[in-house]
């Protein structure tokens, strides 16, 4: 589970993860009060939307027009510097219900609902740190790197010698020449108390809320001689969550996509993709194959979807609710290998999911395992037009064509 | 001889009283496998169909010399589980729990890589030897004894790949699921050094997914070490980055763990890595030169 920046940043607080002062605001007036709030000076105004490249990213209005700055000079970003409270409650005016379009939220970008409004900083130097559970070290591994600021994908790419990786010990947990280390190779010498102190913390922050991946881009050295999280991003790991109430509040179902949202009421494991056939598979390896030999046979899978392993009547229909309130889907493929489940069950599930949700695009089924031909001879005698395959190359095939790829 | 399991294995059932736990049980005892014990805290001294119930690991290895056990706990409760089997001392410990914290399995490996038992899982259907025992949640009738050893670390795609095998009359040595969690006890690698140590194996079927080097890896073994061939499927080559497919291993994270970075690291080792599922038991029977 993501969540947006100034909850993040609550989140480091709690830890004692040093942040700028800041304000969440939700109109205009909030905005230039908040700024006042800091001081009256400088401040900077940031939108919160869960993706990043916020500050390269641009403005939509509601007619698809581009969002200049008031000055009409160039296009207004997501995260903008202000002399002070007019002009924060002039920048908010023009982002808050504006649509910011980043290099991660592909091309039908987020609309901005809140902004946070933080204290400017003199900022000497930028730095990059993340903690995250490294698979092969089977504990928590530190990624630093000089290069503050810059896309870490990048700077892996281009320069991997520039990325600096501590892990820390499972058994032994957090010791404090890691934060040193860290100071250290980041040429953060002078400031190694500070640091050391900041990546406990952290490391604090990362387990006690059972993150996955907690990111500070930039981390900043000050000219007064702090360092701080300047930007935070945090996401948590979904099988932790029971255990963490409060921080399961803080799911903003506005940033997620609305039929992902409504799968995820019924237990159903969906992604939207931007293809034209629809996948109902049981299992999420097969669900990945299912859309792997789509794409090999020339279509384009929809979605993701696994039903589970008791893939019973009702979350069957589910599923095919869900996955025709995608208006790009032009067939379906429904791919079900039955093993304790019997396939004649599956069958009569799948007849009566479709004349229940009165499907109108082709629908095609392949069906394996335990009483195979039974099920086959269901959907056969069901009176509705069901496409039966044979294996998965060819319910590839039947259903690639009926969408109209190829 | 077959890979960890067979008939001599004598099975203990952690959580065997609830749902799942029951269920399984019933079909693996009517597959063959010996079921000695369950245990279920607090019902020591019952019996589920026909199988006793201890109240700690310990004594049900004491009582019955069970040397594996199997997991059907809820996730708040499975770590906790596996750190009680592997200081009973069991040798093999499969656990199927979906859903188990992260930092919770992290806490189990730091245990279980310092003692003698081996973990497969979690979050998988583990593991049978077809025709002697069967552990675990997989369908067994759509197995086969036979000589090719199969690893995956998703349920389904397993069964397809099986299916696949049994259907063209070829059966398998030993089948294991080693789960789609990020943490987990048996990899790739380890399983690969079995199965090459093993006689009744020939082929080997590896199928991997997004997320994670573990393939990355099984190939430098493969290359340095294995003389058996190998065929592989690596899912979600469609599958977009950033997102968690299902399990939660499953994700290209910073542009890592793609299925085309770890296809062409598996071909370079000289794996036969077929491009869709549906193919999996023909590039076998083509090996295998029959």
């Amino acid at each position: 589970m993501k969540i947006h920046e100034y909850q993040a940043k609550g989140v480091f607080r709690d830890h004692g993860v040093p942040v700028p002062r800041g304000i969440v605001a939700s109109t205009p007036a909030e905005a230039k009060a908040a700024a006042v709030e800091l001081g009256g000076g400088t401040v900077v105004v940031k939108s919160q939307i869960h993706a990043g490249g916020r500050g390269k990213g641009t403005f939509q209005n509601a007619d698809g027009q581009q969002v200049m700055r008031p000055a009409g000079d160039k296009p207004l970003g997501g995260v903008v510097v202000v002399s002070g409270p007019d002009e924060a409650e002039q920048i908010a005016g023009l982002m808050l219900g504006n649509t910011l379009v980043t290099h991660q939220t592909g091309p039908e970008g987020r609309v901005v609902k809140k902004l946070l409004i933080e204290e400017g900083m003199d900022i000497k130097r930028e730095f990059y740190l993340a903690v995250l559970l490294d698979r092969e070290v089977g504990g928590p591994m530190f990624i630093a790197s000089a290069e503050g600021g810059m896309d870490i994908e990048t700077v892996a790419a281009e320069r991997p010698d520039a990325i600096k990786k501590v892990a820390v010990d499972p058994k032994a947990g957090f010791s404090g020449w890691v934060g040193r280390r860290l100071a250290f190779e980041l040429g953060l010498d002078e400031r190694v108390k500070e640091t050391g102190k900041l990546v406990a913390a952290l490391h604090k922050c990362f387990m006690s809320t059972d993150a996955s991946m907690v990111e500070v881009n930039p981390l900043v050295e000050t000219g007064d001689g702090r360092v701080l999280a300047l930007d935070a991003k945090v996401s948590f790991d979904d099988n932790a969550l029971y255990r963490h109430p409060d921080l399961k509040e803080l799911r903003d179902l506005d940033e997620e996509d609305p039929l992902e949202v409504e799968a995820s009421k019924h237990n159903l494991n969906y992604i939207k993709l931007d293809g034209s056939v629809g996948c109902m598979v049981n299992g999420a390896g097969l669900a990945m194959g299912t859309m792997d030999i789509i794409k090999f046979h020339g279509g384009s899978p929809a979605n993701f979807l696994d039903v589970g392993g008791g893939a019973n009547t009702e979350m069957v229909t589910q599923a095919f609710q869900i996955i025709l309130g995608d208006p790009n889907v032009k067939a379906v493929l429904i791919n079900i290998f039955g093993g304790i489940m019997r396939c004649d069950v599956v069958a009569e599930g799948v007849v009566a999911a479709a004349k229940k949700v009165g499907v109108e695009v082709p629908v095609v089924v392949r069906l394996e395992g335990t009483n195979v031909e039974k099920g086959r001879e269901i959907l056969q005698n069901s009176g509705l037009d069901f496409i039966v395959a044979n294996g998965m190359k060819d319910a590839a095939e039947k259903v690639v064509a009926a969408a109209g790829g190829n | 001889m077959a890979v960890l399991v067979d008939n001599n294995t004598r099975l203990l059932v952690q959580g065997l009283t609830g749902r799942e736990g029951t269920f399984h049980t019933g079909q693996a005892k009517a597959y063959g496998t010996q079921v000695v014990a369950g245990v279920t805290p607090g019902k020591g001294g019952q019996e589920v169909e026909g199988t006793p119930v201890f109240n700690t690991v310990a004594e049900a290895v004491r009582e019955t010399g069970a040397n594996a056990s199997v997991i059907f706990v809820p996730p708040p409760f499975a770590a906790d589980a596996i750190l009680e089997a592997t200081d009973a001392g069991l040798p093999l410990v499969v656990c199927i729990t979906e859903g188990i914290p992260a930092l919770d399995m992290m806490k189990v490996m730091s245990v279980v890589d310092s003692s003698e038992t081996r973990l497969i899982g979690p979050n998988c259907p583990g593991i049978i030897t077809p025709e002697q025992c069967k552990i675990g949640i997989m369908p067994g009738h759509i197995h086969k004894a036979g000589p090719v050893g199969v690893v995956s670390r998703s349920g389904t795609l397993t069964y397809e790949a099986v299916g696949q095998l049994t259907g063209l009359g070829i059966g398998q040595s030993t089948c294991v699921g080693i789960g789609g969690d990020p943490i987990i006890g048996t990899t790739f690698t380890d399983m690969l050094e079995l199965y090459e140590a093993d006689s009744d194996t020939e082929v080997v079927v590896m199928i991997g997914e997004i997320g994670g080097n573990a393939e990355e890896q099984a190939a430098d073994y493969v290359k340095a070490h294995m003389s058996k061939p190998v065929v592989a499927f690596i899912a979600g080559q469609t599958a977009p980055p950033g997102r968690r497919m299902g399990h939660a291993g499953a994700i290209i994270s910073g542009g890592k763990g793609t299925a085309s970075e770890k296809m062409k690291a598996l071909r370079a080792a000289g794996i036969h890595v077929v491009d869709t599922p549906a193919t999996i038991g023909d590039k076998v029977k083509e090996v295998m030169g029959r």
